[in-house]
């Protein structure tokens, strides 16, 4: 273990409020739940955090059920999860697939949609689904619930409304109007981070997003409004360019991803 | 000097266990270290390959992922509670599925998450977490269908 484990510092809450007001008193404290992510940044040296919360144990926060119109997906409920769960597959299959294509079953059984949208990675699969579907994301402190909307969440690279003394609790998703889709291309099937990873819902109102071609996710809505009043594909993908902001990394370059995205576009758009 | 951690009890091959460590020490160090059991690997420490997977309430998962801690009244199943008996172990013994060996407890264990009568296609999909660099993954796939095709003759 490159990291030395000494200096971090976890506490066990015993109950959601136990968590809360931990998190109050004693923050500040990084959320813990499944980890798919934590030891790769720590020994990488990009999560400094060392004093840590462990909220595995907060069953409260897992499940997935339906009130009317609205799909509530509890914080903790693992990418396995949501797959096996037979209402996702009927009503937000989106949701499965990118859950499908997360890393492998290691992870599957690990990773958490709340996970996925705190540790707010570009590139972080369910994101592009989550702002298609125009998730509204609840927010618990001690004090209050709030709930924000998806597509509001983050305010930059890795930065979200999320107060410190604030844990996310669950994820609710209005019926979705229109067809599902999504595409992930990576290096191979499994356990790949995404060059280009995109979410849309294609009806008279078609939503789009990219993951990996900006800073955060990006909801391109110039371009689906291009689309929705009768643009062609290249006047549309000429648009799309322009609201993108793809970088070289170690995974891509800039050119190949907007090669990529653009292509995804024609994909999601002539399907149908 | 670990007596100043709090015990973490957990059932760890069927039997009750506890150890007196850092609650953020990885399960792969305590099952290696603390348990004495190596036959769980480390590979690549960032949960890309697999040679570090256990059953942790019937789920395969990383061991060099997870906080012990999160283990706390867990079972847990290493390649050791198959006692060297499973059919499994012997099929990959005897149909190529193993060469160096440093991957095989991960596939073996990810193989039995996966479940009876899997077909080609979900051992494959259940497989995708752990790679071997000396098989080229066709002699795992074939010890998994025979051992399969052993556990029908029953």
């Amino acid at each position: 273990m490159r990291t030395a484990i000494s200096p971090l510092a976890l506490r066990q809450p015993r109950s959601l409020r136990d968590a809360l007001r931990i998190l109050r008193d004693e923050g500040p404290l990084t959320p813990l739940a499944g980890c798919t992510d934590v030891y790769v940044g720590l020994n990488f040296g990009t999560l400094r955090d060392q004093r840590f919360l462990n909220i595995w144990g907060l069953d409260d926060l897992r499940g997935i059920v339906v009130r009317g119109d609205v799909i509530r997906i509890g914080a903790l409920t693992t990418f396995a999860g949501i797959i096996r769960s037979p209402l996702v597959r009927r009503r937000l299959p989106m949701l499965a697939a990118a859950s499908c294509e997360i890393g492998a079953v290691q992870i599957q059984n690990r990773g958490t949609l709340g996970g996925n949208i705190a540790n707010g990675s570009p590139a972080g699969d369910t994101l592009p689904v989550l702002a298609v579907a125009e998730a509204l994301v609840e927010l618990r402190s001690i004090d209050w619930t709030r709930k924000v909307p998806f597509v509001d969440f983050y305010t930059g690279y890795r930065a979200s409304v999320r107060r410190p003394d604030e844990i996310i609790t669950a994820v609710e998703f209005p019926r979705v109007e229109g067809v599902q889709w999504f595409r992930k291309v990576g290096t191979r099937a499994a356990q790949s981070i995404s060059k280009v990873v995109m979410a849309g819902v294609r009806s008279e109102r078609p939503r789009i997003a990219f993951g990996s071609v900006a800073p955060t996710v990006v909801r391109v809505r110039r371009t689906e409004a291009a689309l929705a009043s009768g643009a062609t594909l290249a006047e549309a993908q000429g648009i799309l360019q322009e609201e993108i902001s793809p970088i070289d990394d170690i995974r891509s370059s800039a050119f190949y991803r907007r090669h990529v995205a653009a292509r995804l576009l024609a994909q999601f758009w002539a399907e149908g | 000097m670990s007596s100043k951690y709090r015990p973490i009890a957990f059932v760890l091959n069927a039997k009750r266990t506890s150890v007196r460590v850092h609650p953020m020490k990885r399960l792969l160090d305590v099952l290696r270290e603390d348990c004495g059991l190596t036959g769980t690997k480390e590979g690549c420490g960032e949960g890309e390959c697999g040679a570090c997977t256990v059953i942790v309430n019937g789920q395969a998962v990383n061991s060099c992922l997870v906080p012990v801690a999160q283990v706390a009244g867990a079972k847990v199943m290493t390649i050791e509670g198959l006692k060297g008996r499973h059919r499994l172990q012997r099929a990959f013994a005897e149909f190529g599925g193993a060469q160096c060996g440093i991957c095989t407890p991960g596939m073996i264990l990810a193989a039995v998450a996966l479940g009876p009568h899997p077909t080609l296609e979900q051992v494959r999909t259940g497989l995708a977490g752990n790679i071997c660099r000396c098989t080229g993954y066709e002699g795992i796939y074939r010890a998994i269908r025979k051992s399969e095709d052993r556990s029908k003759k029953k």
